[in-house]
């Protein structure tokens, strides 16, 4: 009670400091919006205005000489759609499989009773930090047969071993050892325990984890770059690194009215694949932030 | 269940092994993946040491000791790669207090609309491809007819072309990097400074702090153990730079100061097809890595008894 109020009595007079302080916060907090929105707000008026004025510092807050050209040429570009028919095909099933292998193997190894626990837990964690490297991982695809096929998106690097303890980690605290030995006394077996009982539970972790794992699907290359190789097959993500990346440094050069068009229409075409390719993310991202961070707090639990 | 360390005999485990059958179906699909094609390659990196012909076969190539990684040593890129990846990695590594600090500032916010805003809109950068990442920059950072070109004419001045510049290549990686991670990041520090006892703070207040003696005495001890793991993880990636920012910021003009071993193993390995040599590149990689982190943990274990297990 004393200290309640030597509280209230401290808390009178705030130090004029601390006012000045609060305020220098808020200033940065702004300029700290500003740093990470503009680029991105940039972009979006940037692909509904004409690239001259784009190019000669003309746009800053509103779209200058208004087109819409940019998204009439995306739509002549098939293989932007196949590539996003693809990235949504490998995020789906990716995601599925991912979840499928390592929410399991998460239970698995969260229960106490698993003989071999210790060293089950070191086969995964070792390959966080070695690995076979790239060639001899390449060779392998080949010589299963996985070079170039859909598989080889979603199925061969679908074990994530983070996420594995990720997973573990929310079922050591969220699933009562109880509740496993009432099961069994009542004759469920392991599996049926797991389906029928520990997954229902498990909502919170299994949508953190496809969210993760939808994410990295969506946004990942590496794979698309070294495996792949039919076009019918690329992901998203590889086609707008030639849009965006390879193609740059070839359409700058050229002269003449014709490549002045195509520069401007490959400008255009630039910004406006980055909105179409990111909205997706962008839009769906604010309603699920909160189970990111719920994930990242399980993660970060150490035992 | 108790979790019997004692006795047993073989028996026993079997028999325990046996009742618990159906989680070693749940384990199996992680661990024949895990088998197949991580496990099966780690056997696959002997080509490091061999002269490797797809034609052969991993067997039946000629061994050829370590005349690989002697190669790499004395090439020229030996010193150009190995000075790239450490440069990169070192700024960046000097850049871990940002989401620390970042964290702390945000606690400082007063809950309400405005910081759950602030903090959704610093975090969306993380989910932006590395692909649109780096094409945003090549837009932007143009100093012909990009932004950064138009806010120099502003001033008069001519734009450096940050992105066809060996020398400021580090810094381009190294600051985009915190522009698109530093929010995200912050969330785990974020995330144990929540978990602070409120008390702690009404003490502090009762005994005089003001906001910084808080910080300094409660918010900063709190997040050292975080931070020290974060760390030690990090210095086990010391020398690897990760191949798909660098790989895509690469150009003709730059490539003295982006060449880092990840995109050179690429190139010797995928593009110019010698595997054995890119193999070799790659194993040295990894065993540095992987030792520093075994060092590290060892001496944070021994001095702060913080490790990573």
């Amino acid at each position: 009670m004393e200290a309640a109020t030597n509280l209230k009595l401290r808390r009178k007079k705030p130090g004029s400091g601390d006012k000045a302080l609060e305020t220098l916060l808020y200033i940065w907090a702004a300029l700290m919006l500003l740093i990470v929105l503009y680029p991105l707000y940039f972009i979006v008026i940037a692909s509904f205005s004409d690239p001259s004025a784009v190019a000669g510092g003309k746009v800053w807050l509103f779209p200058r000489g208004w087109t819409i050209d940019g998204y009439k040429e995306l739509l002549k570009h098939s293989n932007i759609w196949i590539g996003y028919r693809n990235t949504i095909l490998y995020t789906v099933v990716g995601t599925a499989i991912g979840l499928a292998v390592n929410v399991s193997a998460g239970y698995a190894l969260s229960r106490r009773d698993l003989v071999g626990r210790k060293a089950l837990s070191l086969f995964f964690i070792f390959t966080m930090f070695f690995n076979g490297g790239l060639i001899p991982t390449f060779l392998t695809i080949r010589d299963f047969h996985l070079y170039d096929t859909f598989l080889v998106m979603v199925l061969p690097f679908s074990v994530a071993v983070f996420d594995i303890i990720v997973a573990r980690t929310f079922f050591r605290t969220s699933i009562p050892a109880e509740l496993w030995e009432a099961a069994q006394i009542d004759g469920c077996g392991n599996l049926r325990f797991y389906v029928q009982i520990v997954l229902p539970l498990s909502k919170a972790v299994v949508s953190v984890l496809a969210l993760w794992f939808a994410v990295g699907q969506w946004n990942a290359y590496f794979n698309a770059l070294i495996y792949l190789q039919d076009k019918n097959l690329f992901p998203l993500q590889l086609i707008l690194r030639d849009i965006l990346v390879t193609n740059q440094m070839q359409t700058a050069l050229g002269t003449g009215e014709a490549a002045q068009i195509a520069l401007r229409l490959a400008n255009l075409l630039r910004y406006s694949v980055i909105i179409v390719s990111t909205l997706p993310i962008i839009c769906f991202y604010p309603f699920v932030q909160k189970y990111f961070n719920k994930g990242v707090m399980i993660g970060a639990v150490k035992e | 269940m108790l979790d019997t360390q004692s006795s047993g005999g073989a028996q026993r485990i079997f028999a325990r092994i046996g009742r618990n059958w159906g989680l070693y179906v749940l384990l199996l699909p992680a661990v024949v993946l895990l088998l197949l094609f991580t496990y099966k390659p780690m056997y696959g990196v002997i080509i490091a040491f061999k002269d490797f012909s797809p034609a052969k076969g991993i067997m039946d190539s000629p061994w050829a000791g370590l005349k690989y990684f002697e190669k790499y040593f004395n090439s020229y890129q030996f010193s150009v790669t190995i000075k790239n990846t450490l440069i990169i990695s070192l700024y960046s590594f000097a850049t871990f207090p940002i989401p620390i600090a970042f964290a702390i500032l945000v606690n400082q916010m007063r809950a309400g609309r405005f910081k759950r805003v602030f903090q959704t809109v610093t975090y969306m950068p993380h989910f932006i491809s590395t692909v649109v990442v780096v094409g945003l920059m090549l837009i932007l950072l143009s100093p012909g007819n990009g932004l950064i070109g138009a806010v120099y004419r502003l001033f008069g001045a001519e734009a450096p072309n940050l992105m066809g510049s060996a020398s400021l290549f580090s810094s381009v990686y190294v600051w985009s990097d915190v522009w698109q991670h530093m929010g995200w990041d912050s969330i785990i520090y974020i995330a144990a400074l929540s978990s602070v006892d409120p008390s702690l703070y009404e003490a502090a207040t009762v005994d005089g702090a003001g906001r910084w003696h808080k910080i300094r005495f409660i918010d900063i001890p709190m997040l050292i153990p975080t931070a020290v793991t974060l760390l030690i993880l990090r210095v086990g990636g010391l020398l690897g730079v990760g191949f798909e920012k660098a790989y895509l910021m690469q150009n003709n003009l730059n490539i003295s100061g982006s060449e880092v071993i990840s995109t050179y193993v690429y190139k010797i390995g995928l593009i110019s097809s010698q595997y054995s040599f890119s193999a070799a590149i790659n194993l040295f990689n990894t065993l540095i890595n992987f030792s520093l982190l075994l060092l590290v943990n060892w001496v944070s274990k021994k001095y702060t008894e913080h490790s990573l297990w």
